[in-house]
């Protein structure tokens, strides 16, 4: 699959983004004044709405991106929507609450984390639902993006709240996060489109003559299938942006929060590993996509 | 509604018979002419005449090479467009209502003044059977022509897909699946019209129908179909092998 930059972009930022507000809402200990709340809650909603505007810019018309809010009913985009701005709006409420009062209301958190980890699942589900896509069809893809929403909001949260202690925490959900993905890995491993039921025969049911193989494309150019789903070109390094996922999104950030943890260094250290973490975040999504075989590409002669 | 109707009043849909398809591309050409001027926003092309062209097509016709066990391989030409699947992925993934399903005869279309151009449902569609206009950045599709099979305002011939009408081998019909008596449930039946990736639950309307068996030069008496092997002629022909036979 083409791994679009703005797609990219908006599910590791609102995924951090809604990480953080959840964790907001569970009551993570900051100690600020009314104005560091301000700009600590601004930082959560930010990320999440930057995420959120960033997914709008591959639309085709983007002018009429509130239409996506209609077909919950069906469809996990329209869900994830939804939640994102429900989600949004509670937690509106509750920061404001909290810097006009100093009070923050539990009950009203919960619903903001509950809505905040439905939005990062909603998300996921958008590729985990794909048939077409077997590497993407499975309960670990939700298990990933919810795990590296929780990490990568642990770490932010560690580093501008008071935790004693948050940063062995962080080590512990990074390492988590990544033991699931390296699940997610293997389980791709084996979950190639060559391995699954579709195939050429499948695809052409002439199965029942011979072996099939493709010998003219439809056109001699591309198209727009064969731009979108049947992407080659973003596997070219996959080996070495699988090795700086790990470096950036695992190694760095670990060492990051040990040494905070050994050493009581300030808790802002950790901010270093978020921002690492992000980096390492952005190759792991972009090997998502561009890793990903579509079953289409069974009648374009690839897979 | 992006709901799927439990059940929808016909089945209109198409049959399309691989054994009599010559790969000619003149139903690829005619489905863009016609929507190119009809359903929703033109096909555009971008760079139609230059290095790289690239445009939305609704109906592309692909060409396999099927080879048996022991016998010569065969070109397959094989046409496709929308299924207008029972259980359309596209449908129900899609955010804005946009695609939908018609409870009246179960053509699957796309509303343009709501889609936003997401793409979703051309993921979900096992067979690449939607493509993004490149110019008014909306999903395109098969429409079945419904601007055709109900139009009065056209002589009666003409009141089937534009792919049907032009197709010069009859290697494409359009009918009520759900009407036994019709058409394409004939062809169906008689001649074993099954459906494209059955793994994928999509449960699509269209059928295709099987190349008939080739004759096996095998099974005529040659010793192999790589080597064929030549019955000593008679007559002229005759007397002039085995002259020359002689003289090498
Ligand atoms: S063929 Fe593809 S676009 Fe057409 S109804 Fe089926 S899933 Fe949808
Ligand atoms: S591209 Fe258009 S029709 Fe397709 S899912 Fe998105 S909004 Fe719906």
């Amino acid at each position: 699959m083409h791994p679009a930059i703005s797609v990219i972009f908006f599910t590791v930022t609102s995924g951090a983004g809604f990480g953080l507000i959840a964790l907001t809402g569970l009551g993570f200990p900051f100690g600020g004044g009314a104005l560091s709340v301000f700009l600590f809650c601004l930082l959560g909603g930010g990320l999440a709405v930057a995420g959120l505007i960033a997914s709008t810019f591959h639309l085709g018309h983007p002018e009429r991106a509130w239409r996506a809010f209609s077909q919950w009913r069906s469809s996990w985009l329209s869900r994830e929507g939804v939640a994102a701005v429900a989600t949004l709006s509670l937690f509106a409420i509750y920061a404001l609450i909290w810097m006009m009062t100093g009070d923050r209301l539990l009950w009203l958190g919960l619903i903001v984390a509950a809505g905040a980890a439905y939005t990062v699942f909603a998300t996921s589900m958008i590729y985990a639902q794909l048939k077409t896509v077997p590497q993407w069809r499975s309960r670990w893809t939700p298990a990933v993006y919810l795990a590296f929403s929780l990490a990568s909001g642990w770490l932010l949260a560690a580093g501008f709240g008071d935790l004693p202690g948050a940063g062995i925490w962080g080590a512990v959900l990074l390492a988590l996060a990544w033991g699931i993905k390296l699940m997610w890995w293997r389980r791709a491993a084996d979950a190639r489109l060559a391995g699954s039921a579709s195939s050429p025969e499948s695809a052409t049911g002439l199965g029942f003559i011979g072996k099939v193989r493709l010998l003219e494309r439809p056109h001699t150019g591309a198209n727009y299938l064969t731009r979108e789903m049947v992407h080659q070109i973003g596997r070219k390094h996959a080996g070495i942006l699988r090795r700086l996922a790990v470096l950036f999104g695992a190694i760095v950030p670990l060492m990051v929060s040990a040494t905070v943890w050994l050493t009581a260094a300030p808790e802002w250290v950790l901010l270093a590993a978020a921002l690492s973490l992000f980096a390492g975040l952005f190759a792991e999504r972009w090997l998502f996509f561009a890793e990903a075989e579509h079953s289409v590409s069974l009648y374009y002669g690839n897979r | 509604m992006t709901c799927l109707p439990t059940s929808t009043e016909k089945r209109l849909g198409l049959v399309i018979d691989l054994d009599t398809c010559v790969g000619c591309h003149a139903c690829v050409v005619n489905c863009k002419e016609w929507n190119t001027g009809g359903y929703g926003a033109p096909l555009a092309d971008i760079d139609a005449y230059g290095e790289e062209p690239s445009g939305a097509w609704l109906n592309r016709v692909h060409t396999f090479e099927v080879t048996p066990v022991a016998a010569p391989a065969q070109i397959v030409h094989f046409p496709k467009s929308c299924l207008h699947c029972d259980d359309a992925p596209c449908v129900t993934v899609c955010p804005t209502g946009a695609s939908y399903k018609r409870s009246e005869d179960g053509i699957v279309l796309v509303d343009e003044d709501m889609c936003i151009g997401c793409g979703l449902c051309a993921w979900a569609c096992p067979y690449g059977a939607r493509e993004m206009d490149p110019v008014a950045k909306v999903m395109k599709k098969c429409t079945l022509c419904v601007d055709r099979i109900y139009n009065e305002e056209i002589p009666e011939i003409d009141r089937i897909p534009a792919c049907v009408r032009t197709c010069p081998s009859s290697a494409r019909h359009f009918g009520d699946f759900n009407d036994p008596e019709s058409n394409v449930s004939i062809l169906t039946m008689a001649r074993g019209g099954y459906d494209l990736m059955p793994e994928m639950a999509t449960r699509p309307v269209n059928k295709y129908l099987p190349p008939r068996p080739k004759t096996n030069p095998a099974a005529q008496g040659c010793a192999s179909h790589s080597t064929p092997t030549v019955s000593a002629p008679g007559g002229f022909l005759g007397w002039l092998d085995a002259a020359l036979e002689r003289l090498g």
